[in-house]
């Protein structure tokens, strides 16, 4: 009686809600485009072709994927314990440490399957470790994990201006950046995957990373739904009370769901280092931490919707430069408005629509009963 | 009609697919105490709530004095005379009696002027209907049946002339509740029209004119409270007759399974809840510590759960001392056979966005039937949910269902079957029939008995007077965080009343 929102078929919950969002977000975005006097379609166009257009766009569009997906479960895995960590960003940069450290110290004298899987580890490591202390400061000293994350987004770029201009930088060099790496460094294309439906990558870094962030992605599922801890971190983040009641140790479940999520944002590093530059630069991270917030509000925080939820942002960058290229009244700043609308409409507006579906549902279900009654008698 | 102050004609209102109100008719007469009583979610507060205007109805009139109105909105209630006590206050803490009571209605920018004329028209009513409070005292110094008098006195400062009150004596004492009936029939005197809704049938009985019953969203009949009995009623209600007593046989009591010895708890302010609190729970017997919420039950069991710190005293449990003043671990003290219901089954005893079968093992997920070190054993989760399910009669029976979805009755039904089905030495319960339908009741009651048959140490709190008699073996009464007294169960209400209210236990304390 109290919850005026009826259960919706999973169809409708999980398909025709987002779907409905989203083509609202575009309405709204082509009017902005409107606007600034272009043509909305032709914008449009530009999007889906810079994104689908040829095998090479539709490889730059994975490559943004993968690494939002790895941001989104990132976050996800957080709001599952009922903790909002914001600094995917920072725990991203500083996962870069990990894989550069791995591709530094063995890329001239190992294969690339035996680097990849030591910066894996070390960018786990590395991220994890940065969300370990503002995991470990909410759970015994109460500081507020949004508060601590953001600061900690900030030590972590300065942390990371320093390494690379005066640590990880090769002497004599100007730029604030690693050397590059080796062959052993740099992570192989999946051009035999696009090949495979007759594509062709081109220039496209879409690289095995991918797969990685796809198995992370089954790995969080599985954490999250089959086992004992994630079993535990659900029940901490729908109601603390209920997890004290439980027996749950708090401050030992904020802290090791805190390092899962700063190591997936960790294991982000790996796609632009090793996939596509070759070497750890300046601000690599590019804002993916914050995007991966946007994902998983999207994806509900559900692997499988964080997957959708990835590529279509990876749409929104791979199209959004193309219409920029394209049409140069539009700047990428509009881009970002798009994007702004897109996670203004499937997240914070997320119920603006459902009321009126529900009740949609509701009279159609009551029609339905009307009609089998009329039937029987 | 002339003497019909309010009347509602047809009123329905869904929200989706739930039908909470079907067409709905009502005559209240002028000058009377009109009692609705109902099951929970049997769609009381809805109506009401459509009356006061926090809802709209999806069809239907309203007629108050004759007239047809418009109710968009509470200020559109309050305007057609309709006042309303709510069950959880909406007052001001910080503000006094006099600024809660103009709070709305200042009638200027400027508050001087309007709070001269408060004052003189605040004691005006309290002169009329012997309401005294102090103007001046602050709202969180005053007890709760002085608040509620302040939500009286708002809601006629404001020129009511229909009051609704909902569940008005869940917070007060037997003496409060007396008098807040006094009040009642005084206002009734002065010509004032009083909806009560309640779902205690004892206060319906003793105080209304006439009696409406609903049942699943539908009004199903309307009495003259004297041409009734509390039996007719109940039946009414449920739909079905119910044993209002419960069959109890003699208790065995055994050997001490549960001790407690000088426990104090303070909360988070540094005031005092339990103070020394003393007592032991054998084997095969119910003790219920009876009381008004709020003196220090609830933080008495969760202190023994392992929830909450204790500042001093021991807990025994099987004869084990239990560190309740410093590392507390309810995740140990269940392997050592405490089970505990607690009294919030909502944000506590369950999480009510998981399955069933999720909830089924909150607690005991550690157990290898349930998990190997890092999986879950889903299949084996759900197949044990269901054969709780059927044990225990829950419905709808689909171990997958969402527990929001279940009603409260099979909300705690799942909580029981939890920690019953383990096999516990100690049973610990808080309010285990707080806002539970009727049939369930009487199975819970059944089972809290069984389980003592069982020879299990049962350790009840409530603050329904009623249920702590009708099972318990021995009574506690707990008043202002101390034990005042230790009764059997068949002593009369008026004794335990005074027991809780705080009258008679000062003096044997003291002694």
């Amino acid at each position: 009686m109290s919850t005026p929102y009826a259960k919706l078929p999973g169809w409708v919950e999980y398909g025709l809600v987002p779907l409905i969002n989203l083509a609202v977000a575009f309405v709204v975005a082509g009017l902005v485009v409107l606007l600034v006097g272009e043509n909305p379609f032709e914008a449009a166009y530009h999007l889906i072709n810079g994104a689908f257009g040829r095998g090479e766009y539709i490889g730059f569009t994975l490559y943004y994927a993968t690494t939002f997906i790895f941001t989104g479960l990132a976050v996800a895995v957080a709001f599952h314990c009922g903790l909002f960590n914001i600094g995917g960003e920072g725990q991203a940069y500083v996962g870069g440490i990990g894989v550069a450290l791995a591709c530094l110290w063995l890329d001239q004298t190992m294969p690339w399957y035996v680097v990849f899987p030591l910066a894996i580890i070390g960018s786990a490591f590395f991220g994890a470790l940065w969300a370990f202390l503002p995991g470990w400061l909410q759970a015994k000293r109460g500081s507020h994990i949004v508060i601590t994350t953001i600061m900690f987004n900030f030590i972590a770029s300065s942390l990371m201006v320093y390494l690379l201009t005066r640590v990880l930088k090769p002497l004599g060099s100007m730029a604030p950046q690693t050397r590059t790496f080796a062959e052993g460094g740099q992570l192989p294309k999946l051009d035999w995957l696009l090949s495979i439906f007759g594509l062709n990558i081109g220039t496209a870094p879409f690289n095995i990373s991918f797969l990685l962030a796809l198995a992370a992605a089954f790995a969080v599922w599985v954490l999250i739904w089959r086992t004992k801890l994630g079993y535990e971190m659900r029940t901490m983040g729908h109601s603390p009370s209920a997890a004290r009641y439980a027996g749950i140790r708090e401050s030992r479940i904020t802290v090791i769901a805190m390092m899962i999520s700063g190591g997936l944002a960790g294991m982000m590093a790996l796609n632009p280092i090793m996939g596509e530059q070759f070497r750890m630069q300046l601000d690599f991270v590019q804002g993916a931490g914050f995007v991966g917030i946007a994902v998983a509000l999207m994806g509900r925080s559900h692997p499988g919707g964080i997957i959708p939820a990835a590529i279509l942002f990876g749409v929104l960058y791979q199209g959004g430069a193309e219409i920029a290229f394209e049409m140069p009244s539009i700047s990428r700043d509009m881009i970002v408005i798009i994007q702004g609308l897109v996670i203004l409409f499937a997240g914070a507006l997320e119920n603006m629509f459902r009321p009126a579906i529900t009740r949609a549902f509701a009279m159609q279900g009551r029609r339905a009963a009307a009609v089998a009654q009329t039937k029987g008698a | 009609m002339d003497n019909i102050a309010i009347e509602l004609r047809g009123i329905d209102k869904s929200f989706g697919p739930v039908h909470a109100n079907k067409n709905i008719n009502l005559k209240v007469r002028k000058g009377t105490i009109h009692g609705i009583i109902g099951e929970n979610g049997a769609g009381k507060s809805t109506l009401m709530s459509i009356l006061y205007g926090f809802y709209q109805a999806d069809s239907g009139e309203i007629i108050v004095d004759g007239r047809p109105v418009t109710i968009r909105d509470p200020n559109a209630a309050i305007a057609a005379g309709i006042g309303m006590v709510h069950q959880h206050f909406m007052l001001v803490e910080n503000f006094t009696v006099l600024e809660n009571v103009m709070l709305g209605a200042e009638d200027s920018q400027i508050l001087n002027k309007g709070i001269a004329k408060a004052r003189v028209e605040l004691r005006r009513l309290e002169k009329e209907y012997a309401l005294e409070v102090n103007p001046d005292a602050l709202i969180e110094e005053l007890p709760v049946g002085l608040q509620q008098r302040v939500e009286i006195l708002k809601a006629l400062y404001r020129k009511a002339d229909i009051l609704i009150l909902d569940e008005p004596t869940g917070v007060l004492t037997p003496a409060e509740a007396d008098h807040l009936f006094r009040i009642l029939e005084q206002l009734k005197d002065q010509g004032k029209t009083i909806i009560l809704i309640t779902h205690k049938l004892r206060e319906i009985m003793a105080i209304t004119d006439e009696v409406s019953v609903m049942r699943r969203g539908e009004m199903v009949a309307t009495r003259t409270t004297s041409e009734t009995s509390v039996e007719e009623l109940a039946e009414l209600m449920v739909g079905r007759r119910v044993l209002l007593r419960v069959q109890k046989g003699e208790g065995t009591p055994g050997d001490v399974k549960l001790s407690v010895q000088g426990l104090t708890v303070k909360d988070s302010r540094g005031v005092t809840m339990v103070d020394n609190v003393s007592f032991d729970v054998r084997a095969g017997e119910i003790v219920g510590i009876a009381g008004v919420a709020g003196n220090g039950q609830s933080e008495l069991l969760e202190a023994i759960a392992g929830i909450r710190k204790a500042t001093t005293g021991t807990v025994l449990l099987n004869g084990k001392s239990v560190d309740v003043t410093g590392h507390r671990d309810p995740a140990e003290l269940r392997a050592r056979g405490l089970a505990h219901v607690p009294e919030d089954r909502h944000h506590v005893g369950l999480v009510l966005k998981f399955e069933e079968s999720e909830n089924a093992i909150l607690g005991y997920h550690h157990d290898s039937s349930y998990s190997n070190g890092v999986f879950l054993n889903i299949d084996a989760i759900r197949k044990d949910a269901e054969e709780k399910i059927a044990k225990y009669d829950i419905r709808p029976p689909n171990a997958r269902l969402k527990t929001a979805n279940f009603s409260g009755g099979n909300q705690q039904k799942i909580v029981l079957a939890r920690e019953m089905e383990r096999g516990p030495d100690v049973l610990i319960i808080g309010q285990p029939t707080r806002g539970v339908d009727v049939g369930a009741i009487e199975f819970i009651h059944k089972r809290i008995i069984e389980m003592r048959d069982q020879g299990k140490a049962v350790l009840l709190v409530s603050v329904e007077l009623d249920e702590i008699r009708a099972l318990s073996d021995r009574i506690l009464v707990m008043f202002a965080g101390r034990v005042v007294g230790e009764r059997s169960p068949d002593a009369t209400e008026g004794e335990l009343g005074l027991l809780m209210a705080g009258v008679e236990g000062r003096k044997e304390a003291a002694e």
